[in-house]
C-alpha cells in the first residue's frame, strides 16, 4: 500500500502529463442495443472473473433488450438467479495478494473515471487500448494511460502485443519524440475489430454506470414540455392579476 | 370563559361549496387563529409593489428547503448510515428502488440549487441594504440560516461515503486540529474516532437528518416572522409604511396574496425549468454538483490526487489555502494599516483605545501562532463577517440605486473576487492561483472592513419619497 | 394601487387552468418518485423470486416447509385416507368448495390442489397472521373431540382441515391461502409462479 502510494506520488507529474495528452474519444452509442448486448457478453466473459459489479443485477439487462431466459442462459453463472447481483467469486484478499490491489468494482467505473480530460468512457476506451509489453513489470504488461497498472492485459489474445515505439512529435519550436504503444505481434482480431470490441465493452460499462440514464432523459423531456406550458400559463396569470397594480 | 367572538368566515368563488367551506373555516377559526395568520402573512401583508427579479429567491429558498426535506425523508427510508453499507445503499437507491434515482438526483441537485438561490438572495440583501435598521435581526437570522445550511451540506456530503465525502470530511474536521491546546482532542471528539469512520458517519447522519433540519425550520420561521414584523425592503430602499392611504395601508404596498403568491408561482415555474434541465440532463453538472471521485467508495488508505470541496464552499476554502507563512506579512501590514486608518480618522475615543489595545495583541498573536491556524480563523471570519453588515454600512441611503460610485465599485469588485476565489478553490494549488487567492482574500476583507469609510465618503443620490416603478 | 375592474372571466379560466396543471404536477411528483419508492425494490423482488421445492424425499402423510417471500409455505403429501376424510368433512368447514377467491384457478376445488396428493399452502392463519401448527393425527384433541387431522392455530384456536379449509365458527374468516405454484417435473414444484399463460 505504502509502495503504491509512493509510486502515485512520484508519478503524479506523469499523470498530469497524461491528462494533457488527451484521451481518445469513445464512439459509443447508448441506444445501440446490439452493441450493448455484445458489450455485456464481453464484460461477463472477460471482466467479471476478477472485477465485480456489485450494484448491478443480471435481470436489469432487460433494459438493453434481453429477456430473463436469455439472461439466465447466457450471462448468469450456473446456480445463479436472474435477480442476482453481478458478484465475483474471487476473494478480494486473495486478489490483493495476486495483483497488489483488489480489482475495483466496475459498477460505476465510467462515472468515477470522468475528468476534465474526457468522459469516463473515453478514459476506459483509451486505457484498454494502451497496454504494452514491459518486462520490468510483474505482469509483463504496462499501460500508457494508467502507468504501472497492476492489471495484466486480459484481452491480449484478441489485440496482440504492443510495444512502446518512439514517435516524432512536433512541439512548438523544437522536435521531440514521444513513446507510444505500437502493435508488434497481431492478435486474433484486426486493430479495427479490436477497437470495436472495446467500443462495445465501454458502451456497456457506461450503460451499467447509470442504467436509469435513458429513463432519466425521457422523463426529462416530458417534465420540460410540461414546465414550458406551466411557465406560459403562470406568466399569463401573473400578467392578468398584475393589471390591478400597474 | 367564552371564546372571543369572531366574525364568521365568508368565502367566495367556490360556488355551491361556499357555505360548507365557510362554515368549516369558521369552526376552525373560532378555535385556532387561522384567519389572522392568513391575513397577517398573506392576504393583508402589504409588500412593496416594486419587487424585481431579485425578490424571487427568498420564496425559492423556502421551496428548495421543502424539497430537500421531502426528498430527504424518502432517501432515509433506503439509505444505510454505516461505513460498510452507505456507498452500496446509495447505488441501491439509484438502481433498485423504484423512482429512487429521481429522488436522489432531486436531493443532490437541490443541495446545489439551495446555495445558488441563497447566494442570490444574500446578494439581493447586499444590493438593496436589506440588512439596515430596522431589519438587522432579519439579516442575522438569515446569516444563522446560512451557517446552518453550510453545516447541513457538510454533514450531508459525508453520507454517500465516496472518496470526496471521506477526504473532505477528514480535511474539514482536521481544521479544528489547528486550534491551540484543545485542537487535537476536539477533532477526535468530533469524529468519535482517530480517523473519519463509521462512528463519524453515524453522528453526521444524526446531525444531517434531525438536528440541523429542526434548527433550520425554527430559524426560517423566525426569519419570516421578523420580516413580517417590520415589513419588506424594496429595490429603492424606501420605507413604504411612511405613506399610507386612507385605510391605513401603504400607498406603495400590495397584498402579498394574490399578487406575490402568483408572481412567485411564475418564478417557481421558471426555476423548476432550469432545475429540471440540470437534473435530467446534467445531474453531475460537469463534476461540480456530483464530484467524479465520489463514485469511488471511501478508502481510508488512499487520498485522491486532487480533492476540492463542493463549489459552494470554495470561496472560503480559497481563503484557507491562501493563508501561507508569507501571506502573514501581508496580513500584518494590513492590520497596521487598518489600525492607522482608525486612529487617524475615527472621532470616537473608545474606538481609538480599543484599536490601540487590540492591534498589538493581534500582531503579537500573529507572531506566536502558526499560519495554519490563521487560515482557519480567516476562513471562519470570512463567513461570520457578514453578520456585521448592518453596522458596517454607514451610508445615508439603503439601496445601491442611490449610493455613490465607491459603493458600486466595491460591490462589483466583491462579486468578482467572490467568484474568483470560488473558482480557484476548485482548482489544484498553483503558484499563480495562490497569489490570486491571496490578493482576493485581501480585497474580500477590505470590502467589509473599509465599508464604514467608503459609504460615508461618497456622494449619494437623492432618494425619492415613493417607490419608483 | 389603482382600482381596475378585473377581467374576471379570463382570470377565472387562467386560475382554474393553473390549478389543474399545478395539481397534476403535484400528483405526478408525489406518485412517480415518492409513492413508488415505497414499493418493493428490485432487491426485495429478487429475494421474493419464485423458489423451487424438491418433493422427491417427501413421504406420504408428511409436510415440508419452504420459505417464499419470508413466509412459510407448506407442501403436504396427502395419503388416500387423508383425502377420504376430506370428502366427508365438507359439512364441517365454512367454504368447502373454496369458492372465495383465495387460490389460483387451478386450485379452486374441494381438495385445493393441482394434484390431489400434493397440497401447497401459505402457512399463515387468515385471522391475524400466526402460523398454525400441524395436527395430522386423527384423535381426540382438547380443541375438538373428534379431530380428523389438519392444522390448529395456537393463537386464537382456528382449525383447518388438510385442504387448508377453515372450520365453521372459528375466528379465521377464510381458508388458508394457496400460493401460485406449478409442477416443473414429477419431483419439483416452483412456488411463486403460475403456469405460463395461466
Amino acid at each position: 500500500m505504502v509502495r503504491n502510494f509512493l509510486l502515485l506520488v512520484f508519478l503524479t507529474p506523469l499523470l498530469a502529463f497524461a491528462h494533457e495528452m488527451h484521451l481518445d474519444h469513445a464512439p459509443i452509442n447508448p441506444s445501440d442495443n446490439a452493441s450493448l448486448q455484445r458489450g455485456a457478453k464481453y464484460f461477463v466473459n472477460y471482466c467479471l472473473n476478477c472485477h465485480s459489479a456489485n450494484y448491478m443485477r443480471y435481470n436489469r439487462l432487460t433494459d438493453i433488450g434481453l429477456n430473463d431466459k436469455q439472461i439466465l442462459e447466457n450471462f448468469v453463472f450456473s446456480e445463479g438467479k436472474v435477480g442476482d447481483l453481478m458478484k465475483v467469486n474471487m476473494n478480494p484478499n486473495a486478489s490483493k495478494v495476486w495483483f497488489g490491489v483488489a480489482p475495483p468494482d466496475l459498477s460505476v467505473i465510467t462515472r468515477a473515471r470522468s475528468s476534465e480530460a474526457g468522459s469516463g468512457a473515453d478514459w476506459v476506451y483509451t486505457y484498454l487500448r494502451s497496454f504494452y509489453r514491459d518486462p520490468t513489470r510483474p505482469t509483463g504488461w504496462n499501460n500508457t494511460t494508467y502507468p504501472n497498472v497492476a492489471m495484466p492485459h486480459v484481452l491480449w489474445e484478441l489485440q496482440g502485443e504492443q510495444e512502446l515505439k518512439a514517435h516524432p512529435v512536433r512541439m512548438e519550436g523544437y522536435e521531440a519524440t514521444e513513446e507510444k504503444p505500437a502493435l508488434v505481434k497481431p492478435g486474433q482480431l484486426s486493430p479495427v475489430e479490436y477497437d470495436q470490441v472495446i467500443v462495445d465493452l465501454v458502451n456497456y460499462l457506461s450503460y451499467m454506470a447509470e442504467p436509469t440514464a435513458k429513463s432519466r432523459k425521457n422523463t426529462g423531456i416530458v417534465v420540460l414540455t410540461f414546465l414550458f406550458l406551466m411557465v406560459g400559463l403562470t406568466y399569463a396569470l401573473k400578467k392578468e392579476f398584475w393589471k390591478d397594480v400597474h | 370563559m367564552a371564546a372571543k367572538k369572531k366574525e364568521p368566515v365568508v368565502i367566495e368563488g367556490a360556488g355551491p361549496l361556499n357555505a360548507p367551506i365557510g362554515g368549516l373555516l369558521t369552526w376552525v377559526d373560532q378555535r385556532f387563529p387561522l384567519m389572522s395568520i392568513w391575513k397577517d402573512h398573506l392576504s393583508e401583508y402589504y409588500a412593496p409593489k416594486n419587487f424585481n427579479f431579485w425578490y424571487f429567491f427568498g420564496a425559492l429558498s423556502l421551496v428548495v428547503l421543502m424539497l430537500q426535506i421531502v426528498t430527504g425523508i424518502f432517501l432515509v427510508m433506503h439509505y444505510k448510515p454505516s461505513a460498510a453499507e452507505a456507498f452500496a445503499s446509495v447505488e441501491y437507491i439509484m438502481r433498485d428502488v423504484p423512482g429512487g434515482w429521481l429522488i436522489r438526483y432531486l436531493h443532490s441537485t437541490g443541495a446545489s440549487a439551495f446555495f445558488v438561490v441563497v447566494y442570490l438572495h444574500m446578494f439581493r440583501g447586499l444590493m438593496y441594504g436589506s440588512y439596515r435598521a430596522p431589519r438587522e435581526l432579519i439579516w442575522i437570522f438569515g446569516m444563522i440560516i446560512y451557517l446552518c445550511l453550510m453545516a447541513e451540506a457538510f454533514f450531508g456530503y459525508l453520507l454517500p461515503w465516496g472518496q470526496m465525502s471521506y477526504w473532505g470530511a477528514q480535511v474539514i474536521v482536521n481544521l479544528f486540529d489547528a486550534l491551540p491546546i484543545i485542537g487535537p482532542d476536539l477533532s477526535t471528539w468530533i469524529r468519535g474516532d482517530f480517523v473519519v469512520s463509521d462512528a463519524t458517519l453515524n453522528r453526521f447522519f444524526a446531525f444531517h437528518v434531525i438536528a440541523i433540519p429542526m434548527a433550520l425550520l425554527g430559524l426560517v420561521a423566525a426569519h419570516i416572522l421578523a420580516l413580517h414584523e417590520v415589513g419588506s425592503n424594496n429595490p429603492d430602499g424606501v420605507e413604504i409604511k411612511a405613506k399610507l392611504d386612507d385605510k391605513g395601508h401603504p400607498l406603495d404596498g400590495i397584498p402579498f396574496h394574490p399578487y406575490y403568491t402568483i408572481k412567485d408561482i411564475f418564478g417557481l415555474s421558471v426555476f423548476a425549468t432550469v432545475f429540471s434541465v440540470i437534473l435530467f440532463f446534467l445531474p453531475e453538472m460537469g463534476g461540480y454538483f456530483l464530484e467524479y471521485n465520489n463514485f469511488i467508495p471511501a478508502d481510508p488508505l488512499k487520498t485522491p490526487t486532487h480533492i476540492a470541496p463542493v463549489w459552494y464552499f470554495t470561496p472560503f476554502y480559497s481563503i484557507l489555502r491562501a493563508t501561507t507563512e508569507d501571506f502573514m506579512w501581508a496580513l500584518r501590514v494590513g492590520v497596521v494599516a487598518y489600525a492607522g486608518l482608525i486612529l487617524f480618522t475615527s472621532r470616537g475615543c473608545l474606538s481609538k483605545i480599543l484599536t490601540l489595545l487590540l492591534a498589538p495583541v493581534i500582531l503579537l498573536a500573529m507572531g506566536v501562532i502558526e499560519a495554519k491556524v490563521w487560515g482557519v480563523v480567516l476562513m471562519g471570519v470570512s463567513t461570520l463577517i457578514f453578520f456585521l453588515m448592518p453596522w458596517l454600512d454607514k451610508s445615508p441611503v439603503r439601496s445601491i440605486r442611490y449610493k455613490g460610485r465607491l459603493s458600486h465599485i466595491a460591490l462589483t469588485i466583491f462579486v468578482i473576487v467572490f467568484l474568483t476565489l470560488g473558482f480557484y478553490g476548485t482548482q489544484p494549488v498553483t503558484a499563480a492561483g495562490t497569489l490570486i487567492s491571496q490578493i482576493g482574500t485581501l480585497i474580500y476583507f477590505s470590502f467589509f472592513l473599509l465599508m464604514p469609510w467608503y459609504t460615508q465618503m461618497e456622494t449619494t443620490h437623492p432618494v425619492p419619497d415613493r417607490v419608483t416603478s | 394601487m389603482a382600482e381596475h375592474k378585473p377581467d374576471s372571466a379570463r382570470r377565472t379560466v387562467l386560475l382554474a387552468a393553473t390549478s389543474v396543471a399545478g395539481g397534476m404536477a403535484a400528483a405526478a411528483t408525489a406518485f412517480y418518485p415518492f409513492v413508488n419508492s415505497m414499493l418493493p425494490s428490485e432487491r426485495a423482488k429478487a429475494a421474493g423470486a419464485p423458489i423451487e421445492a424438491d418433493i422427491s424425499k417427501l413421504a406420504p402423510g408428511e409436510r415440508m416447509t419452504v420459505e417464499w417471500r419470508g413466509k412459510p409455505v407448506w407442501v403436504v403429501r396427502r395419503t388416500p385416507e387423508m383425502l377420504d376424510v376430506l370428502k366427508k368433512n365438507a359439512d364441517r368447514v365454512a367454504d368447502p368448495e373454496s369458492s372465495k377467491v383465495q387460490q389460483p384457478k387451478y386450485a379452486t376445488n374441494s381438495l385445493r390442489s393441482i394434484k390431489p396428493e400434493y397440497l401447497v399452502l401459505v402457512g399463515i392463519c387468515t385471522h391475524l397472521g400466526c402460523s398454525p401448527v400441524e395436527k395430522f393425527v386423527v384423535q381426540s384433541e382438547p380443541f375438538s373431540s373428534d379431530w380428523k387431522g389438519g392444522f390448529y392455530c395456537p393463537c386464537h384456536g382456528s382449525l383447518f382441515d388438510l385442504a387448508g379449509r377453515v372450520y365453521k365458527n372459528k375466528p379465521a374468516p377464510s381458508n388458508l391461502m394457496v400460493p401460485p405454484h406449478r409442477f416443473l417435473s414429477e419431483n419439483k414444484i416452483l412456488i411463486g409462479e403460475d403456469e405460463k399463460g395461466a
